[in-house]
């Protein structure tokens, strides 16, 4: 780095103080940039969440979560069955997350110290990274097109597969942490060794399991593009799982780009029950880490 | 690295238990759960066969001009994929550019000159950004995002870059709010968390040693940053860009409901669009013959093409300097 200009001895030349001041200057212009960069950068968030919040509140009504939509002529209607059916999905999807999620996780972390485990991580974080929307594609061929019919049980298998990655990494990861000398201590007294992962190695990594994966409930609780060709949405109750379904994230968006007023408004109310849901179950997950910090001190 | 004590020791104790997996519920455990890591190994491998067998008759027809016909036109059974690979590649570049200046000045900040006690606070802030699903960024982006684009945003733009020769037709046309414009803005907004944290990470990689450097010489702070930090940091943002374009590409919802929907190619960033995501999006449940949807599934293996060799070339440039560093700190 360029050192000229520096003060030479005790005496300061006047073209080095001058140089001086210049790079004074520099760094307290370039410093003011990063402190905008950050209040740029939450600017967006309190739009968002103002815009939702302001727009959202009058449309909180009870029949928002009791009645199925209508025609807009007649009030457009509530959007009960896009909730249930989103709690349907996201719970079936968390099922069949979690109980894969976890299983490869401890796989990797306990057996996993190979080439193959290596791959699995490899494809785990390639497919964290993959478009929502070939999800979508990718499960309509599964089995969308095998069973006939758009349904929910098609949209949760992509949410599924969304979820899974993170769960998996999340737990090999909090497994790892987990001290050897506690497996030590309890293959000592001769347990075997699958039960000393499932009742020594996983209740003392359960609390970081958890909080990774309500972190990817979140996620994939909000996701609309991989529902549009699996779930499809649905105007009335749906009692199948094999049938089409709704889900809140599809009803705003057929709400937010239609042509009505009353459309426009549910829509805003959705978005913010949405980002309630989200919130929330973020709020836990962070409360879950806090605490397990907190224990560790 | 390896030869740390605890490593070691973990190793013995495996090496002891290879004994026991003998036993039928030792196996049965191991069993089940490589099945569900394999699970994952099978998605990806599934995800991409199936694609490309289901765009077989797009890529038995058009071949690779289907990379760049302009025509996108079911009536007559004519496809071409290049206004929405254009409109994909305008938005993202959009976003990257606005995501990396004020991402990784986000992350400079963080790490450098924010104050601890706000440190925390921030970052999960700019993480909460990631938690606003998508479909809420583009209902933002319908009724406020693009009504300012409309009214001061564009307006403003053209005043200013107008007259400039080239620059000035970027900067043209009918002032309409949504656009490539509104889809790159939103898009921005959403891979900014994305970038800043990674870029975050890898900067608080860099040892401190070459920052108490650099100050020692009598370096101001933007000068350490700029000269020693950023530059020490180079390949691990580079990858934190990377990883936020694979984001932006592969977005869909949020991008669908401002870009306009129209499939063409325009020097205007004021101009409708459309992009791959989008199109898959608005058309796949309506297109009713082989071919179209055999069009639309390739549009869907081009982005995942794309978006997995970004993601890829990612992870290796990120994963390379904080593993590195942790080697270092570990010591």
């Amino acid at each position: 780095m360029s050192v000229t200009g520096f003060q030479s001895g005790s005496r300061r030349s006047a073209f080095a103080t001058a140089a001086l001041d210049r790079r004074r200057l520099v760094d307290r212009v370039m410093q003011a940039l990063l402190v905008l960069a950050i209040a740029i950068a939450i600017v967006p968030l309190i739009a968002v969440l103002g815009y939702v919040l302001a727009k959202g509140i009058p449309g909180l009504r009870i029949t928002l979560f009791t009645k199925l939509p209508r025609p807009v002529d007649l009030g457009g209607g509530g959007m009960a069955n896009s909730m249930i059916g989103s709690l349907i999905m996201v719970g079936l999807a968390s099922v069949l997350g979690v109980l894969i999620g976890v299983g490869g996780g401890i796989y990797l972390a306990e057996y996993g110290h190979g080439r193959l485990a290596a791959a699995i991580r490899f494809f785990a974080d390639v497919l964290s990274g993959i478009p929502s929307i070939t999800v979508g594609l990718f499960v309509y061929v599964l089995l969308v097109v095998p069973l006939h019919s758009f349904s929910a049980l098609a949209g949760a298998v992509a949410l599924a597969i969304l979820m899974l990655p993170l769960v998996m990494r999340t737990t090999e990861e909090m497994m790892r942490l987990v001290p050897e000398t506690l497996r030590e201590a309890s293959l000592a007294l001769g347990v075997p060794r699958w039960r000393t992962i499932v009742s020594v190695v996983l209740p003392a990594a359960l609390e970081g399991i958890i909080t990774g994966t309500l972190l990817a409930i979140a996620r994939v609780a909000g996701e609309t593009a991989p529902l549009l060709f699996t779930a499809f949405g649905n105007e009335f109750w749906q009692r199948s799982l094999l049938k089409p379904i709704d889900a809140v994230p599809l009803r705003v968006f057929k709400y937010a780009i239609g042509p009505y007023d009353v459309w426009h408004k549910l829509a805003q109310a959705g978005a913010l029950v949405l980002i309630l849901f989200v919130l929330v179950l973020g709020v836990a997950a962070r409360w879950i880490a806090g605490r397990r910090r907190l224990s560790e001190r | 690295m390896s030869s740390s004590p605890l490593a070691a020791r973990r190793e013995e104790t495996r090496r002891a238990l290879r004994g026991r997996r003998g036993q039928w519920s030792e196996r049965g455990f191991r069993l089940a759960t490589l099945v569900a890591a394999l699970l994952v190994l099978a998605v990806v491998v599934g995800l991409g066969i199936d694609l490309a067998w289901e765009s077989r008759d797009a890529i038995a027809r058009f071949g690779a001009k289907f990379l760049v016909t302009r025509t996108w036109d079911p009536v007559h059974q004519q496809f071409g994929a290049l206004p929405y690979i254009y409109g994909t590649i305008v938005t993202s570049l959009i976003a990257i550019v606005l995501a990396f200046f004020v991402g990784v000045g986000a992350a400079l900040f963080l790490t450098d000159l924010c104050p601890r006690r706000l440190r925390t606070p921030l970052a999960s802030l700019v993480e909460l950004l990631a938690a606003i699903p998508s479909v809420v960024y583009g209902l933002w982006g319908i009724f406020v995002l693009a009504p300012l684009l409309r009214t001061d945003v564009e307006p403003f733009l053209h005043r200013v870059f107008g007259p400039i020769p080239v620059l000035g037709s970027i900067f043209s046309g009918p002032q309409i709010g949504i656009g490539l414009l509104a889809g790159g803005v939103i898009l921005a907004i959403m891979i900014l968390p994305t970038v800043t944290a990674i870029a975050r990470d890898v900067i608080r990689a860099v040892p401190v040693e070459q920052r108490e450097a650099a100050y020692a010489l009598g370096a101001t702070r933007w000068e350490v940053l700029s000269r020693v930090v950023l530059p020490y940091a180079r390949s691990g943002v580079l990858g934190a860009v990377i990883l936020g374009l694979g984001r932006a590409l592969g977005e869909t919802i949020a991008v669908t409901m401002v870009i306009g929907g129209r499939p063409q190619i325009t020097h205007s960033l004021f101009s409708l669009g459309y992009t791959i995501a989008a199109v898959i999006a608005n058309e796949f449940a309506e297109a009713t013959y082989q071919l179209y949807l055999s069009s639309l599934f390739e549009l869907g293996l081009i982005l995942l093409a794309i978006t997995m060799l970004l993601n890829i070339c990612a992870r290796v440039l990120v994963w390379r300097i904080t593993r590195s560093a942790v080697g270092t700190v570990a010591l």
